[in-house]
């Protein structure tokens, strides 16, 4: 069983069509494995009575010519699926079940994927630790008193231990690739645009992009191709050709130009992952690649600019959980008392800490000198990045200024869990694709991740670049399964 | 009211004063479906039938411009003769409703699709020019009903989302009938141009009242007072009527105005205070990041130009040069779009200047007693130029031309064919004529004596009798001729 669970994503389809295994074990081991690992608390909706039907449905009938022939699939339970239970991670969505599908897991449906249920997720994907869930904190296959990082923690939780094959999750300043970071995992944020955002709960549209979560890089560009897709029913989604890049997968990134940002050494950051960085410089040095010193001179404004610009759109975005059409709602004595009562008890401290950053900064009077500011900012970064690609094809960076903290250490320290993001937002504010892939673990041995930006709609080299460090570093998670007693 | 100018002036006992008036008025757009989802816009559908996901603002939904909204507001736009802009962005206005489910209505702030343009009044005393500010284009809301329970307050979204033009006029109206004049223009434009039907009953124009005034012959505009959604012409005019008397009550007792949003009670025929500058609602408008900025290449817009159809003005230019008719008559004949069509089947065949008098007279006093549109006409243009062209040659007189109009109203009938079967036509032949009025003559011997002794009045008692012996079929100027011989 256990070995069946361990595959990855390209051993479990050749295996299926092989007829080696059927995808009715395949999703039953997947389940027995989550049936252990309640203590992990991935999940906030199990669906598995329906996939194992879904699976023998499959085995009946098979279809080895989509890309996920049968394959299992558990979602971070921001992507609204028709007729399961669909929260967002969030008291007021508690009850709320979709009568439609997102483009992006309806992709996978159409590909021969088959839900598993719903993971645990950060509420409205504010977080980077996943303790911000009305369901409970996620806990690290790394170790049990780690948090799995933020907001997909359910997702990259699941993944590495084993209770998915493959996972997506949704990234809008860094949520997909911190927590991959964290559990040693692989996640991609692709290029706005290039994956729909219909159906998926928004937090701040104009940053939100789903992406891909896998054990390697090669399920990664797989799983990215099938996801993204072009879509009328999302006015951003870019029309623009996307590749079949599991296929056009190399590892020869002979030539590639690699841009080392400086200052992305910042105060304060462990010499470890300093110690990462100038090994992940080697290896791609390695792999045949030049590194050229650059300078993004903006890169200090991201973080800054990113909790100004993503709580604005949040404030917004949320406005729509008032109680009155789905959702939880608490009977007021008047319209505006139900509004108050309902949205008091509905969501939880994070989400109103950053509708009420959100409110000020669009308020008459402050909208100038911080949203407006923000956005002029928002658009130096992108510049920053602009005049880099001149000169190089991609950005090498660490993932995170440190490797997964404690559960409990920084909850009551907000600007230090907002730090956490500081690599990884400026990619979401200019709009580009990034990856993050294991690189290393640090003396305790938690994992380290390396991550590659590229340019907009270049996912393929990125991919490239990623699959040839993958077998340079050759990286091996260290998770013992702590929580099967 | 002063006729020479117009202007609406309240006097008081020391001072005169200025009443200013500014319009934004709300057009519902012309289309099948919603500004951005692809629900039905029909009128008067079961509560909550016409709702998407959308518009109810599901989890995860997101808006998709509808391109058709976007050609109805250039096409609005350029009948108001006004800019359009090549790039627009939609905002979101943030505020909490019941009946608006996102939380936001989409809307143009900064960036309108449709900028600077004027509106052509033809007052009594003259041409008038009303600038626009801006046309932009936004969601509409949906419909809270407080009357069915008395705990609870339903919510109906069919309008939710429904695409409005926001048409805003400069501080240019000067009068009550400048308000009741622009109303219909707008009206009038847009009804041309197929972009709103303009129906006030159904809600689809309505309008926010900006009132002000100052002492006559200042310059500077007074604070003004905005009265809030109101759906008729008469009940803007009242609105305006107790709002300025009120502004002026207070200067008067050297108090200040206050500038606020104002509710006009039509019950009470009074405008009260919603809300102070102070209260007003902090909208946080910022970009909608679900839709990118609306870009419109030139020829786009050049497209909808071409296809523009002919405006009230042009249209009532022509008909001056054209048809000789007078500026009060091309006025009447093109306000409205089928009355101009009309006008112009009946002309086709037949003379200008009865077809005008006919139209204008008859077919008026028709319609209006019977309260329908022109499009309802029990009688049809080719009809009526027909009867038009038996007055014309002769046939027919005038006055049994009546009789005629009078039974094709109440069937539709060929006018040829009722002369016909009625007998109706007209005594032309001049030797039957005089056998008549020989008769006449001899039966009214005292008459003649007085006529010739010089009682020239009685000539038409002559006539009358006539016409009275011919059954009113005589044909009246050869009686005349006649007439004037035998005597």
């Amino acid at each position: 069983m256990h070995d069946i669970t361990s595959q990855n994503l390209t051993e479990l389809i050749k295996n299926i069509k092989n007829k080696k295994i059927s995808s009715e074990e395949v999703t039953k081991c997947f389940i027995e494995n989550a049936e252990k690992a309640k203590t992990l608390n991935c999940y906030i909706t199990e669906d598995f009575d329906s996939a194992i039907n879904k699976a023998k449905k499959f085995d009946n009938k098979p279809n080895f010519n989509c890309k996920l022939p049968g394959i299992p699939i558990a979602v971070k339970d921001l992507f609204c699926t028709e007729g399961v239970k669909t929260t967002a991670g969030s008291k007021i969505l508690n009850n709320f079940v979709p009568t439609y599908e997102s483009t992006v897991t309806q992709n996978l449906w159409n590909e021969g994927g088959i839900l598993l249920g719903k993971l645990n997720c950060d509420e409205f994907a504010m977080g980077s630790s996943n303790e911000t869930s009305f369901f409970g904190n996620v806990k690290s296959p790394i170790d049990k008193n780690l948090v799995p990082g933020g907001s997909s923690g359910g997702s990259a939780s699941a993944l590495a231990s084993n209770l998915t094959p493959i996972t997506i999750g949704t990234d809008t300043g860094g949520s997909i690739r911190q927590p991959a970071s964290f559990t040693g995992t692989v996640g991609l944020k692709p290029t706005y645009g290039s994956c729909s955002r219909y159906g998926i709960v928004a937090f701040a549209s104009s940053l939100d992009q789903a992406g891909p979560m896998a054990k390697n890089v090669k399920d990664c560009a797989l799983l990215h191709e099938i996801i993204s897709s072009y879509d009328l029913k999302d006015s951003t989604s870019i029309d623009f050709k996307r590749n079949s890049y599991s296929e056009h997968l190399t590892n020869n990134i002979k030539g590639k130009k690699i841009g080392i940002p400086k200052e992305y050494r910042v105060d304060d950051m462990p010499k470890e992952i300093e110690d990462l960085w100038i090994k992940g410089i080697e290896d791609i040095k390695e792999c045949g690649a030049e590194t050229i010193d650059i300078s993004l001179p903006h890169t200090s404004y991201a973080l800054p600019t990113y909790y100004i610009v993503a709580p604005a759109e949040a404030s917004s975005n949320l406005a729509r959980y008032d109680g009155v059409k789905y959702g939880f709602r608490v009977n007021g004595e008047n319209l505006n008392d139900m509004y108050e009562k309902t949205r008091s008890e509905g969501f939880g401290d994070e989400v109103k800490r950053r509708i009420m950053i959100g409110t000020y900064v669009l308020s008459s009077g402050y909208y100038d000198a911080y949203y407006l500011k923000a956005q002029k900012v928002r658009k130096l970064i992108k510049n920053d990045f602009d005049e880099a690609y001149k000169k190089v094809d991609a950005i090498l960076t660490p993932s995170t200024p440190s490797s997964a903290f404690k559960i409990g250490e920084k909850t009551n320290d907000p600007v230090s869990m907002y730090l956490n993001d500081i690599f990884t937002v400026p990619v979401n504010l200019a709009g580009l694709p990034g990856i993050s892939i294991p690189a290393g673990l640090d003396k305790k041995g938690y994992p380290l991740g390396l991550q590659i930006i590229g340019k907009a709609f270049d996912e393929q080299n990125l991919l490239n670049i990623a699959y040839a460090m993958e077998e340079k570093i050759n990286f091996k998670n260290n998770i013992k399964e702590w929580w099967i007693k | 009211m002063s006729k020479t100018t117009g202007e609406y002036l309240i006097t008081r006992e020391k001072n005169i004063y200025e009443v200013v008036i500014g319009l934004e008025v709300h057009a519902q757009v012309l289309s099948n479906s919603k500004l951005f989802s692809s629900s039905s816009t029909k009128f008067g559908a079961e509560p909550n039938t016409q709702v998407s996901l959308v518009d109810a603002a599901f989890p995860g939904m997101l808006p998709v411009i509808n391109e058709y909204c976007i050609r109805q507001a250039i096409k609005t736009g350029i009948g108001l003769k006004a800019k359009i802009n090549n790039r627009s962005i939609f905002d979101r206005k943030n505020y909490f409703y019941a009946d608006l489910p996102q939380g936001y209505q989409i809307s143009q702030y900064k960036y309108p699709i449709v900028g600077e343009g004027t509106v052509i009044l033809d007052m009594p005393y003259g041409q008038r020019e009303i600038g626009i500010e801006r046309l932009h284009l936004e969601q509409d809301a949906g419909k809270s009903i407080h009357d069915i329970d008395p705990q609870s307050t339903f919510v109906d979204l069919n309008r939710s989302g429904v695409a409005l033009m926001e048409i805003v006029s400069k501080p240019d109206l000067r009068s009550l009938d400048e308000v009741n004049f622009y109303i219909k223009k707008l009206r009038s434009i847009m009804r041309y141009l197929g972009t709103c039907d303009g129906n006030m009953q159904e809600g689809s124009l309505r309008a926010d009242v900006n009132v002000s005034v100052k002492k006559k012959g200042i310059k500077n505009l007074g604070i003004r007072c905005e009265i809030k959604n109101v759906n008729s012409i008469k009940f803007m005019q009242m609105a305006i009527v107790f709002e300025a008397n009120r502004q002026v009550d207070l200067i008067e007792k050297g108090k200040k105005i206050d500038q606020e949003t104002r509710l006009f009670d039509t019950k009470k025929n009074e405008t009260r205070s919603m809300r102070s500058k102070e209260d007003a609602h902090d909208y946080r408008y910022f970009p909608d990041p679900d839709l990118l900025p609306l870009e419109l290449k030139n020829d786009f817009i050049q497209k909808i130009k071409s296809e523009i159809p002919e405006l009230p003005d042009e249209k009532k230019k022509r008909f001056i040069d054209k048809f000789n008719l007078s500026s009060y008559e091309a006025n009447i004949l093109v306000s409205d779009k089928e009355t101009s069509e009309y006008f112009e089947k009946v002309i086709k065949n037949s003379d200008v200047k009865l077809s005008t008098n006919w139209i204008t007279g008859e077919l008026f006093a028709l319609l209006n007693e019977n309260d329908l549109g022109i499009a309802q006409s029990p009688i049809s243009a080719e009809n009526l130029s027909k009867l038009i062209n038996l007055i014309k040659d002769g046939t027919i007189s005038g006055k049994i031309a009546k009789t005629v109009f009078e039974l094709m109203a109440n069937g539709d009938k060929d006018p040829q064919k009722i002369v016909e079967e009625k007998g109706l036509k007209q005594q032309s032949d001049p030797k039957t004529l005089e056998l008549l009025i020989d008769k006449v003559i001899a039966e009214n011997p005292d008459k003649v004596k007085e006529y010739k002794s010089g009682k020239e009045k009685l000539f038409g008692f002559f006539v009358g009798q006539t016409m009275k012996v011919s059954d009113g079929k005589a044909n009246p100027k050869l009686v005349n001729d006649i007439l004037k011989k035998k005597l």
